[in-house]
């Protein structure tokens, strides 16, 4: 009968360890991601988005 | 995978293969504990709405950070963990896991935590924990830890910062109420070990680590927590009466601090030669553990209440 060496079961344990860490990672980010859109936080900052704060006012335009 | 990788060559130092347990260790969960404790405290009370998923995050990359802290504490102080019954079975001394793993953990763990919780929170607290673990990895643990006795006193502003970063997260801003949280844990770390260190036989003089014990004697130590206690009286009071406290908060530090101050001068004004094993100094360590946890959560609870603050 096959039987796991004591060192493949540990490493095993590690594997497994190591999948829940980056799977529990990428569900962190998505929250993270989803919370920053709720709060409007980082929004402007990135293209397709309207960033008021570059748009040159009326007085600028006059003068040029 | 063929059994013949059991015949692999390990790294100098590993005489046994690590389990997932053993880099948890290394992360020195206890320590983390009271990182993740006093952070959440430090962002409860601070000003302002917060979104639970981004504070709860925020925690989580504190708590990483100390975990990178402790890490990279147990991979420099390795030799001195081998001498130390305490430590003796920790995962490097021990052999299971080796130095340049645990270096390369504590690192790893340290830039992620720092830059995850910059995106997550803010750049001012992720500042303040990049430098926590700068703080706790190199100056206190490779610098002062083996040439001052008072490495407790300056290991003690490593584990007081986390209040702060927490607060630093829920607001970008660090304001005096922040570093009252920081000077509260600072001083009661000096006066909480030292009560320890007094009835338990702890042989860092083995591995030549200057403790106060050691290298000033019993009375001094005696004489230094009681000075601690009532500085960490005069603090905790004061921040009773900031924008962090309230009437409920100035009572209950009232008591706390009447109790601790009045178990750092009993034991001040005893010697060893008293025969009650100790018991004055076990009284003020399991005293000082509650005194920390009823502290903090008095803070949250008045900000909590509808009508708690001044």
């Amino acid at each position: 009968m096959h039987r796991d060496h004591e060192v493949h079961l540990r490493r095993k344990g590690r594997n497994f360890g190591v999948l829940g860490v980056l799977l529990a990672f990428i569900v962190i980010v998505f929250g993270v991601t989803v919370a920053k859109i709720q709060t409007g936080g980082f929004s402007e900052g990135f293209d397709h988005v309207a960033r008021p704060a570059l748009v040159p006012s009326g007085a600028e335009e006059a003068n040029e | 995978m063929t059994d013949a990788s059991l015949h692999i060559a390990r790294p100098e130092g590993a005489t046994d293969e690590a389990s997932l347990r053993d880099y948890w260790q290394l992360l020195k969960p206890r320590l983390m504990s009271l990182s993740i404790f006093t952070a959440l405290v430090g962002l409860l009370v601070a000003p302002g709405p917060q979104h639970p998923i981004l504070a709860a995050t925020s925690i989580l990359w504190i708590a990483i950070g100390a975990g990178a802290s402790g890490a990279l504490n147990m991979w420099f102080d390795a030799d001195i963990d081998r001498v130390m019954k305490r430590t003796r079975k920790r995962p490097i001394p021990s052999g299971r896991v080796a130095p340049g793993d645990a270096l390369a953990l504590g690192l790893f763990l340290a830039g992620l935590s720092v830059v995850m919780l910059g995106l997550t929170a803010n750049w001012v607290a992720a500042f303040w924990l990049a430098f926590t673990i700068f703080f706790y990895a190199v100056i206190y643990s490779m610098w002062l830890k083996r040439t001052t006795s008072w490495n407790t006193v300056v290991g003690g502003l490593a584990g007081a910062f986390p209040p702060m970063i927490g607060w630093a997260a829920a607001t970008g801003s660090t304001p005096l109420e922040a570093w009252l949280l920081v000077a509260i844990i600072f001083m009661w770390t000096p006066p909480h070990f030292w009560a320890l260190a007094l009835f338990v036989k702890l042989d860092y003089h083995d591995a030549r680590i200057p403790m106060l014990t050691v290298t000033h004697g019993r009375a001094e130590t005696r004489k230094q927590a009681l000075i601690y206690a009532v500085g960490l009286a005069i603090v905790s009071i004061y921040a009773a009466t900031t924008a962090l406290g309230g009437p409920l908060t100035l009572a209950v530090v009232m008591v706390l601090n009447g109790v601790f101050v009045k178990g750092a001068y009993d034991m001040w004004r005893r010697t060893d030669a008293d025969s009650d094993n100790h018991a004055v100094e076990k009284g003020l360590f399991k005293w000082s553990l509650l005194y920390l946890f009823a502290h903090f959560s008095v803070f949250v609870i008045e900000a909590a209440l509808p009508f708690g603050g001044w």
